[in-house]
């Protein structure tokens, strides 16, 4: 009666879709700035978390982390523009990151007095983690513009403990759980889907959609993609890639805290989930080369559905190893394919 | 020190646990009197712990980076499991290591860098999670000693068992200074250097006979080794084993280490595992207190900590301290140690290089089309051309950096289109590069000496234990000879990165004759050189060529090429134009339209 091999596939689609936009996120800001981002999980569990917090009426502590982010933007930037002689630009440059922090802060503990609608505190969750994005941007990669990507690695591993350690102070270890956007489901055949998967789907499809759209239509994608290739050639047709970092990261961001909106009501989030959710898409990420998104995609999707599979077929404890030994073919072709002799990255 | 429970780590202890595992019975010192005070328990706990890291974090010094190092220390415990003598099973610890070690740097040691750190993530959750679950064998989570009701039989010598203060002064310590002793050996070594140099520059390595790919599978095998060792080591002191003694977090912890105290030497390795032992029981104490709450916040600081080193002081701590540090004075050369070994004179003439019909495409972009010439043994011969004419191109096809596509490459009668660089280099043919490819913080007789690579045969063994003097001694006096053969007068014992920009191209050269080459390559030597550094240049070239060196030369200095070479070949858009004698190029229309007109007409 049950179709078990349908219901996996379903469920692990589910999760696909998470490592999917956490794959996205990887692979815009790789091809962009050169990061390989490892704390690309903790962004998920920061929006959650937030969720939670807002929904309790207490303050979410991820707003002293972007207020002590805009704070020390202010001051990276003063120090800038004093240092080519410029301090009334100096005046400014300082005064619109501390503005924003005081503006951030301000909402978000009048938004956790007032009992706001859901939507709003997702909202309000979403756009407070995503502002660390463009935080991070300039607080730690900007600094410095040519650094191998092994050093943004290792420095992206520092961000990872950071930002598990601050999610261990503010919200302690036990889980918590949000609750789903709406009731109810719907049942195709024997396989009953709920309503959090179905909006999960359904955003995440669109948010795909949008990116499609963004990269290959706008104007603003298309310079994205051209720093991507060519950062050089980029700046010298106009495009800043100071700005283009700064917006890959803010999206690649942005997609890790909508996709903690969209999974925690189904599997409740703990400060150190992320991290887990992250090298996942990071093997969807490499299946596509860490180049191709839509690759990206399927690979992330291949990697939620056999996880189900081998969870169930194999052993549930052995899943995560099967999942992450998936990648190891991956790499193997890659180093078979360079047949010339190429330059060790430091 | 607590589990750290990041990611999969929950209930997981890393290889710092010291407090967190039941200690059997605590230390009972036999004879011995206790150490007593501060540094007793410095001694005991954290520098121990410290030096135990080390053993694991000093091998990072030598290869690239390697996350996964920590797994290896938990090899052992399948066999403690097993191994009815514990002495033996440390040792069998360390065998199966090597085994595992060797399989997985097949598979991934070919990788690019930040691949490659990638993969060792995998492998890392990988064998973690194996451990984890193979309950029968490794316990769990919760271990496997006498705290679960296991017993693990303790060392002994002569039936005397080896436990507490006995095992942590005699045998741990001992093993790290003997270890400490053995890799600065190595790093001072014919193989050392190459280690080095992978980290620059492989290609470098590569073109003076260092195979690139064993290279780095040597250092991954003595990090190995020694990982596994240090898993050894600990398990007898704490008679128990706990699978987060190998998992990401305890690998996390390595690389903290050595991005704090630096990868440039190995003290940078000492310094960083002992600051960070030190740092962290500190923060420890400290943090939860101004949480008000346990957890291991000391992770926020270590985050801080990598990303400000990183942004600050990418070298690490030791090599910014390092102009406070003393000196010891640089060991002296022996000038009338033995002379190494040199090709005999060749007196024969005929074509040394012949290239016919390469071809070589970038995807749509042929760099190189259907190229022949070939150089006459003692000859110069100069490739010109304009940017973007394939000189680089035809250089890398030669020394097989790129293979060719079509065509063949025949030196000294053997066909090496399709040999990678470190056996071409092997017959004779050295280079120097365009964009300089020396390794900044090595000495300028270290940098030479790379070059007598091919030259040598000092193996692993011979370097780790420091038995390749009569041959260092030798290789040491050569490389001052080339250096003075070049006119580089400076202090050989200066590093690379003090000298100005005219006398390191000086320096590359210095280096390929080290390799005593039949053939010389070099790559625009005279750019960016200043009038009279042209002049000794080419007087350098002339001396070489007395000297019965062939040399085929890649230059834009017209006035130099001209000056100095036999025959000219002039290549554009990936093609040959011309073939000749100075004088015949000056006058080919062709030539003089594409390139040559402005300059000579």
């Amino acid at each position: 009666m049950l179709d078990i091999p349908l219901i996996l596939f379903f469920e692990g689609l589910t999760n696909g879709a998470i490592y999917a936009l956490m794959a996205l996120g990887i692979v815009v800001l790789y091809s962009v700035t050169g990061v390989i981002n490892v704390a690309q999980g903790e962004f998920v569990m920061l929006a959650a978390l937030s969720v939670a917090s807002l929904r309790a009426g207490q303050v979410p502590g991820i707003v002293y982390l972007v207020v002590a982010g805009l704070v020390l933007w202010a001051v990276y930037d003063v120090i800038g523009k004093l240092r080519h002689g410029q301090p009334l630009r100096a005046l400014w440059a300082g005064l619109a990151p501390l503005v924003a922090a005081a503006a951030a802060y301000l909402i978000v503990v009048l938004a956790a007095r007032a009992s706001l609608p859901y939507v709003a505190v997702i909202v309000i969750a979403i756009l407070l983690t995503t502002a660390l994005g463009p935080i991070c941007y300039r607080v730690i990669i900007q600094p410095l513009p040519r650094a191998s990507v092994l050093v943004f690695l290792i420095m992206t591993i520092g961000l990872h403990l950071a930002l598990t350690g601050f999610g261990l102070a503010f919200w302690g270890p036990q889980p918590y759980t949000i609750p789903p956007f709406q009731q109810g489901g719907v049942r195709f055949g024997s396989v009953f889907l709920d309503g959090q998967d179905l909006w999960l789907f359904g955003v995440s499809a669109v948010l795909l959609a949008a990116l499609w759209y963004f990269f290959s239509r706008t104007l603003w994608g298309k310079a994205l993609r051209a720093a991507a290739v060519n950062r050089l050639g980029a700046r010298l047709s106009g495009i800043s890639v100071v700005r283009a970092g700064s917006v890959a990261f803010t999206l690649s961001v942005f997609l890790s805290a909508v996709a903690g909106v969209l999974i925690t009501p189904i599997t409740k989030m703990v400060y150190d989930f992320g991290f887990m959710l992250g090298l996942k898409g990071f093997v969807g990420a490499i299946i596509g080369g860490l180049a191709n998104p839509a690759i990206a995609v399927l690979g992330a999707l291949f990697v939620g559905v056999a996880e189900q599979f081998s969870a169930f077929y194999v052993s549930s404890a052995y899943k995560d190893v099967l999942v992450f030994l998936l990648i190891i073919p991956v790499l193997l072709m890659r180093s078979l394919k360079h047949l010339d002799f190429e330059e060790h990255v430091e | 020190m607590s589990a750290r429970p990041g990611g999969d780590e929950n209930g997981a202890v890393d290889a710092g646990s010291t407090r967190h595992v039941a200690r059997p019975l605590g230390a009972r010192p036999l004879g011995a009197r206790p150490l007593g005070g501060r540094l007793g328990r410095w001694l005991r706990g954290g520098l121990l712990v410290a030096f135990l890291a080390v053993l694991v974090a000093l091998p990072l010094v030598a290869g690239p980076f390697e996350l996964r190092l920590a797994n290896l220390v938990g090899m052992y415990a399948l066999v403690v499991r097993f191994g009815v003598n514990p002495w033996l099973s440390i040792v069998a610890g360390v065998l199966l290591s090597l085994v595992l070690a060797w399989i997985i740097g097949l598979v991934t040691l070919r990788l690019k860098g930040h691949y490659l750190a990638l993969a060792t993530l995998a492998w890392g959750l990988v064998i973690t999670g194996v451990l984890r679950n193979w309950m029968s064998v490794t316990g769990g989570n919760t271990g496997y000693g006498s705290a679960t009701g296991n017993r693990i039989p303790p060392l002994s010598v002569f039936g005397e068992e080896l436990r507490g203060d006995r095992l942590t002064f005699v045998l741990v310590w001992g093993c790290v200074l003997v270890a400490l002793w053995m890799l600065s050996n190595l790093l001072g070594s014919r193989v050392g250097r190459a280690i080095k140099s992978l980290r620059t520059g492989a290609i470098a390595a590569a073109s003076f006979g260092v195979d690139v790919q064993r290279t780095k599978m040597v250092t991954f095998l003595i990090a190995a080794a020694l990982a596994s060792l240090a898993g050894g080591l600990h398990t007898y002191r704490e008679l128990f084993i706990v699978p987060g003694l190998a998992g990401l977090n305890a690998s996390i912890d390595y690389l903290i280490m050595a991005v704090i105290g630096g990868l440039s030497s190995i003290w940078g390795a000492v310094a960083g595992a002992g600051i960070f032992v030190l740092l962290k029981e500190q923060l420890q104490q400290v943090l939860p207190r101004l949480v008000g709450r346990t957890g291991n916040y000391e992770i926020i600081a270590f985050g801080f900590i990598l990303i400000l080193v990183l942004q600050y002081a990418r070298r690490g701590l030791v090599p910014m301290l390092d102009s406070l540090l003393p000196r010891l004075p640089p060991r002296p050369v022996k000038h009338d140690a033995a002379p190494l070994g040199t090709r005999a004179v060749d007196r024969r003439t005929g074509p040394l290089l012949v290239l016919r019909g390469v071809t070589r495409s970038f995807g749509g972009l042929t760099a190189v089309n259907d190229l022949s010439f070939s150089v006459e043994r003692g000859s110069v011969v100069g490739l010109i051309g304009p940017n973007g004419a394939g000189k680089t191109t035809a250089f890398n096809l030669i020394t097989g950096v790129l293979g060719v596509d079509s065509g063949t490459v025949v030196f000294d009668g053997v066909d090496i289109g399709s040999r990678p660089p470190h056996r071409i280099a092997a017959l004779g043919l050295a280079r120097t590069f365009q964009h300089l490819n020396l390794n900044p913080g090595m000495s300028l007789i270290e940098n030479v000496a790379l070059g007598a690579y091919a030259r040598t045969r000092s193996g692993l063994l011979g370097g780790l234990l420091g038995l390749d003097h009569a041959e260092e001694e030798s290789v040491r006096a050569e490389a001052v000879k080339h250096l003075r053969r070049v006119g580089l007068t400076e202090d050989p014992h200066a590093r690379a990165d003090s000298l100005p920009l005219g006398k390191v191209r000086l320096l590359e050269v210095a280096r390929a004759l080290m390799a005593d080459p039949v053939l010389l390559l070099l790559d625009e030597p005279a750019a960016g050189l200043r009038r009279h550094e042209k002049e000794d240049l080419k007087a350098l070239v002339r001396r070489l060529k007395a000297d019965g060196v062939t040399v085929l030369l890649v230059e834009h200095d017209m006035d130099v090429v001209m000056d100095l070479v036999d025959t000219v070949v002039v290549m554009n858009y990936g093609n040959k134009l011309a073939e000749g004698t100075p004088a015949q190029v000056r006058h080919d229309p062709l030539v003089i339209e594409a390139y040559l007109g402005r300059e000579v007409a």
